[in-house]
């Protein structure tokens, strides 16, 4: 069509020119439905936030690919998913650093090539040789992000100086208002730093697993309730607890984004820090979408995503990504620590020795945990 | 000596009765002896493997922690149980006896609506009233009282449950009082029977098997509630579906939350079948 062609269909159209565009709109509308239908869809297996919009939308506007999320809570739940579904259900799976193990003994992860990652850029030399992320030489999973667990608390309740020791959980005026999350792990792992057991915290013998069990029961009578994720959110918004046991910033950090006079620090006796990692799910076919998508997360862009995540935020492990977040969101990266020279900087507190990698108990089974956890919560 | 007419098998009838045979069969009975089963099996590797093991039944009830939930849900869902009979009954008794009866319908479409809505968010509600910068301690701080603690309590818990039985309950007891005779009541009035003693000798008794019903209801729906004890209770003491949900976060342990379901059932089948032999049982003399 001309221009005066154009003009005068768009102004007047004639029975002829209408029928004209009306045939070939409909013949063109298989191969709309066939680019449609062209959309890859990426399964994804992960906790909840990683395949909402903030972190995915733009990702899959500008691929073709649409991410379908199946979330999970805690590693046991993710590999019981797992577990039950036909080999290949899973593209990506997210997962916590100290399941990655299990995931590969169990054979539901593919080998991935180190040279497709920025392995060179990462923060910390830990990082590239990720505990677990590696088996006989070869690379099993790749760590997006991580966050640190400490004392989370009310500003309005307990100092800065109080909040520097676990000890401020026993505060006399905290009594029904300390919350748990509901898992053992790290509220058992923080009962084992706060005995003094260090980089051993996961590794106790008798004598020490006793220890820990007596501590943590001597906590009991402060505590106010045992919470899921939603339940540690708003008791901490509306007040009811003033202390929680068993998170760090990726609740306060939160809160604290929506005005909430709440924080989260490392205290002396040490912090735990949570891992996540991305893993190709064995036998996918669409292994090479999966493995762009998580080069897109190690680059840059990818890292601001994830240190914004709206779910809860987690640190940046790459150099390029920190670097980046500071240039897009320097108060998130400010808030959050995410700045060299800052004293309770992710890495810093890594190089000093205060923060642990969650891991699995050594000399007790997680059956063993958990039966205490039940007493604990009977008591 | 007259012989018993032979038993034959009605058709028609039993054509109409099928439906809610297969219904029971497959939604109710099949699924039961699955959890049976499955409290045989064993996990590994966190998949379920058959097998006929006891090692399951012998873990859950050597512990300490299961015990300690089965006997506190009996408790808090025994105390939800009169708290919801004491409360619904002046309620009831005054629908069934001084209302109209059209004030009578209207009581019980409201109190009917509650269903209309989920329990879920009706609890989430009781956050914004009961919470320490909530409405009620908002109310009584402006006469100097408080602010109280009622969320994650066996008070919490308690409101949680009144939430979800206490406008059954009411609509069971006003059904059943306004159904009696009511001129047995102005019998006993006329034979010179007070007030109090009209209620406790003629309309309890005459109403009993409606009222047992009710409590039966009010204790099952308490004894296996999750939400209110997780969410309003705080969890602080786990009643057995937190226990069940604990058991099947960690480690998948499904067979050993069949276990603590299986037990949840018995105890709520002995419980309901005493209530109902008490609710139809004939007093001494009685035809």
């Amino acid at each position: 069509m001309t221009n005066s062609t154009v003009k005068n269909f768009l102004s007047k159209p004639s029975r002829r020119q209408l029928l004209k565009a009306g045939g070939a709109a409909v013949l063109t509308t298989p191969f709309v439905s066939r680019a449609w239908a062209a959309t890859t869809e990426i399964n994804m297996l992960a906790w909840y936030g990683h395949g909402e919009p903030d972190m995915v939308a733009e990702y899959e506007a500008a691929n073709n690919v649409k991410f379908v999320p199946k979330y999970y809570a805690g590693g046991d739940n993710m590999l019981a998913l797992i577990a039950q579904s036909p080999p290949g259900t899973y593209d990506l799976i997210l997962s916590d650093g100290e399941f990655v193990q299990q995931l590969n003994l169990a054979g539901y992860i593919d080998e991935m090539n180190p040279a497709d990652y920025p392995l060179d850029d990462m923060l910390h030399e830990d990082f590239k040789q990720f505990p677990g992320h590696w088996a006989d030489g070869k690379m099993y999973s790749m760590m997006l992000r991580g966050g640190h667990l400490g004392v989370s608390y009310n500003k309005n309740a307990v100092t800065a100086e109080e909040a520097e020791s676990y000890a401020c959980f026993w505060k006399p005026e905290l009594a029904g208002k300390v919350g748990h999350f509901d898992w053992h792990l790290p509220t058992l792992g923080m009962m084992s730093l706060y005995n003094g057991n260090g980089a051993g915290l996961w590794d106790l013998d008798d004598a020490k697993w006793d220890a820990v069990q007596e501590t943590t029961m001597s906590l009991r009578k402060q505590v106010g309730g045992f919470f899921d994720y939603g339940g540690t959110f708003n008791g901490l918004k509306n007040g009811e607890m003033q202390a929680m046991v068993g998170i760090g910033d990726w609740i306060t950090g939160v809160l604290e984004k929506d005005g909430a006079p709440v924080g989260s620090v490392i205290p002396k006796e040490g912090g735990i820090q949570f891992t996540e990692s991305y893993s190709i799910g064995k036998d996918s076919e669409k292994a090479a979408e999966v493995k762009k998508f998580i080069q897109y997360m190690m680059s840059p862009a990818g890292q601001v995503k994830s240190a914004q995540m709206a779910a809860y935020p987690g640190f940046c492990v790459t150099k390029g990504g920190r670097a980046a977040l500071i240039e897009a969101d320097l108060a998130e990266a400010t808030r959050s620590h995410q700045i060299d020279g800052d004293p309770q900087d992710p890495i810093t507190l890594i190089n000093e020795g205060r923060i642990h990698y969650r891991d699995i108990p050594q000399q007790q089974s997680l059956e063993d945990w958990n039966d205490f956890w039940s007493e604990y919560k009977n008591a | 000596m007259p012989t018993k007419p032979a038993r034959t098998i009605n058709l028609y009838a039993l054509t109409w009765r099928l439906p809610i045979i297969f219904w029971q069969f497959i939604f109710f009975v099949g699924p039961v002896l699955f959890m049976v089963a499955m409290s045989f099996f064993l996990v590994k590797n966190y998949r379920m493997t058959e097998a006929f093991e006891f090692v399951n039944w012998s873990k859950m009830l050597s512990r300490g922690y299961f015990w300690d939930s089965y006997w506190y849900t009996v408790f808090i869902a025994s105390v939800a149980t009169v708290c919801a009979m004491c409360i619904a009954f002046p309620a009831a008794f005054a629908l069934a006896f001084r209302a109209s009866e059209s004030t009578r319908r209207w009581a019980i479409f409201l109190l009917i609506i509650p269903f209309f809505t989920s329990y879920l968010v009706r609890t989430f509600s009781w956050f914004v009233i009961l919470s320490e910068s909530g409405v009620i301690n908002g109310l009584l701080g402006t006469i100097g009282l408080g602010p109280y603690t009622m969320l994650n309590t066996n008070f919490g818990t308690l409101v949680g449950y009144m939430t979800l039985t206490l406008p059954l309950v009411v609509i069971l007891q006003t059904v059943t009082m306004a159904n009696i005779d009511k001129t047995l009541i102005e019998a006993a009035r006329n034979l010179g029977c007070k007030p109090l003693a009209t209620i406790w000798q003629v309309i309890i008794p005459l109403s009993k098997t409606g009222l047992i019903i009710a409590a039966i209801f009010c204790f099952i729906l308490s004894f296996g509630d999750f939400v209110a004890p997780f969410y309003l209770g705080g969890s602080q003491e786990p009643t057995l579906p937190i226990l069940i949900l604990d058991t099947t976060k960690s480690g998948q342990q499904w067979p050993r939350a069949a276990v603590v379901a299986i037990m949840m059932m018995g105890t709520l089948f002995a419980i309901a079948f005493a209530g109902i032999a008490l609710a139809y049982r004939k007093r001494k003399g009685a035809k």
